[in-house]
């Protein structure tokens, strides 16, 4: 981003991540990472599966501690897990033993949220969520997609200005997918967050973004970044558009090389 | 309208009735027919007779009272010390690897063989009946509540790390809900054995409880009389199950079948 763009969000600088196997080699997850994300971008992340994509993602909610390089919020160092990050897992990380309204009270138990004002919240973000009238339901009743937005309404929950999500919509069949994806925009427009989403579906990827950061494989390193200019709010029609045919094949270009070496 | 909740009844109450009272025709018509001894095996009817006698006496259901109390407190005592127990050694997984191989070696061990040494430190009263009850509900309650703590998903943790939980709030939002089908597994088993460690309790030394009943009426060679204590002791055992299993569907209908450990007794 130029000069003249306010300070960022989240400012990813020269990130790097090492593990150590079992075997007790080092295995570089991810190096010289350095991404600038503006408050309400949507940007994604996308790679092949081993690039260290989720692991950049739990770096950024200070699940994990990078190697080298360092994370910054609002302008303040991530020393751990905040409560300004609300994170969707590529499960929904529901409790069986809790009503779909109680898994959403969760973070406004642990952060000790006002009751009854937490009640009402919740209510509402299952109305946003589309699930209304399932308050009073157990996580085994309802359907995948159903239950990944409950997990989404969860993540709203304390109002975080950042939400994470780790291949949300993995699990699905490309159906609710789709459905889950304009769900996800419209959720986005009405909560005016910023959102970083990691998948592996170029389609996902381009429809849903501001920005596209394409991650290569061992070691991750961002190898492309994209901005995506369709107009929004986007549609069904959106992937049939010339701009986003060709930046598909764009990122399909990087995949086919990760392939070919 | 009637009709149907009527039938459903049948089907449901009809079978295990029919069967029972089969059963109790057998026992009644079939050892003469092979030429054994009523004195050996005394009739149903017998047994019954006997058991209306114990009631008149009105030792029985004092010895029930008893019997009861020692295998429930007993049960209470060592369940929630094994869920306590549990709790603190799955905090460390240090403590947890350096105990468990103990643990698992004492849970083999046969916990009635330290009723004679408890009865020596604890005396005859009912305390030490209780006292071995708790020690045998302690370990199945112990070892699936340990299972229990530390199976939980890892993504339910880091839900709650990424939430900035306390370690209290972890435990009690995710970790002591999600252990309960495991911990609910002990239970089953803790309840009936803690039956057995009361009675056996009273076996070893005692001067009331059913336990004791049944040895006086051994001294008497009272054969229907102690089939009739035996008669109490299932009726016992049944009630103290149906309580637990009544508590477990109230508490876990929502874990799936397969996520229920099975027992190790």
């Amino acid at each position: 981003m130029t000069a003249g763009m306010p300070d960022p969000l989240i400012e990813v600088a020269g990130i790097s991540k090492q593990f150590r196997t079992r075997s007790g080699d080092d295995v570089i997850a991810l190096s010289e990472i350095a991404l600038a994300i503006p408050v309400r971008e949507f940007v994604t992340i996308v790679g092949p599966s081993g690039c260290g994509k989720s692991t950049l993602l739990r770096l950024i909610a200070g699940l994990v501690a990078p190697s080298t390089g360092r994370v910054r919020i609002a302008g303040t160092p991530v020393s751990g897990p905040r409560r300004d990050i609300g994170m969707v897992f590529q499960v929904p990380v529901l409790l069986p033993w809790r009503t779909v309204l109680k898994n959403v009270l969760v973070p406004a138990e642990v952060i000790g949220l006002e009751r009854r004002a937490a009640a009402g919240r919740a209510h509402e973000l299952l109305e946003l969520v589309g699930l209304g009238g399932f308050a009073d339901k157990y996580p085994s009743e309802l359907s995948g997609g159903m239950r990944q937005r409950v997990a989404i309404a969860r993540a709203l929950m304390h109002d975080p200005a950042i939400l994470l999500m780790d291949e949300p919509f993995g699990a699905l069949d490309a159906m609710s997918r789709e459905a889950m994806n304009l769900e996800l925009l419209r959720i986005w427009h009405a909560s005016r967050k910023t959102i970083v989403l990691v998948t592996h579906s170029i389609e996902e990827a381009v429809f849903l973004a501001d920005r596209v950061v394409v991650i290569s494989a061992r070691p991750g390193r961002v190898s492309d970044v994209v901005e995506v200019h369709l107009a929004r709010p986007r549609t069904a029609k959106t992937r049939s558009e010339p701009e986003f045919v060709r930046i598909a094949e764009r990122l399909r270009g990087h995949f086919e090389m990760v392939q070919a070496a | 309208m009637t009709a149907r909740p009527l039938r459903g009844r049948l089907e449901r109450y009809g079978p295990p009735l029919l069967a029972g009272a089969a059963l109790l025709a057998a026992w009644e018509y079939l050892p003469p027919l092979f030429g054994i001894s009523k004195l050996l095996i005394p009739r149903a009817s017998a047994v019954a007779a006997a058991l209306w006698v114990e009631i008149e006496r009105g030792l029985i259901f004092d010895a029930f009272m008893v019997t009861l109390f020692e295998a429930l407190a007993g049960f209470v005592i060592g369940s929630v010390t094994a869920i306590v127990s549990a709790a603190l050694i799955t905090r460390s997984r240090l403590v947890e690897r350096a105990l468990m191989p103990y643990l698992v070696g004492l849970q083999a061990l046969p916990k009635v063989a330290l009723a004679p040494l408890i009865i020596v430190w604890v005396g005859i009263g009912i305390e030490s009946k209780v006292a071995i009850a708790s020690i045998i509900a302690f370990f199945p309650v112990l070892i699936n509540a340990i299972v229990g703590f530390s199976t939980v998903e890892a993504e339910k943790v880091e839900l709650m790390r990424s939430l900035v939980a306390s370690p209290w709030q972890e435990f009690r939002i995710v970790i002591f809900p999600n252990a309960l089908p495991f911990i609910f597994a002990g239970l089953n088993v803790a309840i009936v054995f803690s039956i057995t460690g009361a009675l056996v309790g009273e076996f070893v030394g005692a001067d009331r409880g059913l336990g004791n009943l049944l040895m006086q009426l051994n001294f008497g060679m009272d054969i229907a009389g102690m089939f009739s204590v035996l008669v109490v002791l299932a009726l016992l055992g049944v009630a103290l199950h149906a309580l637990v299993r009544f508590a477990h569907r109230r508490l876990i209908f929502w874990a799936e079948p397969e996520n229920i450990e099975t027992n190790t007794p």
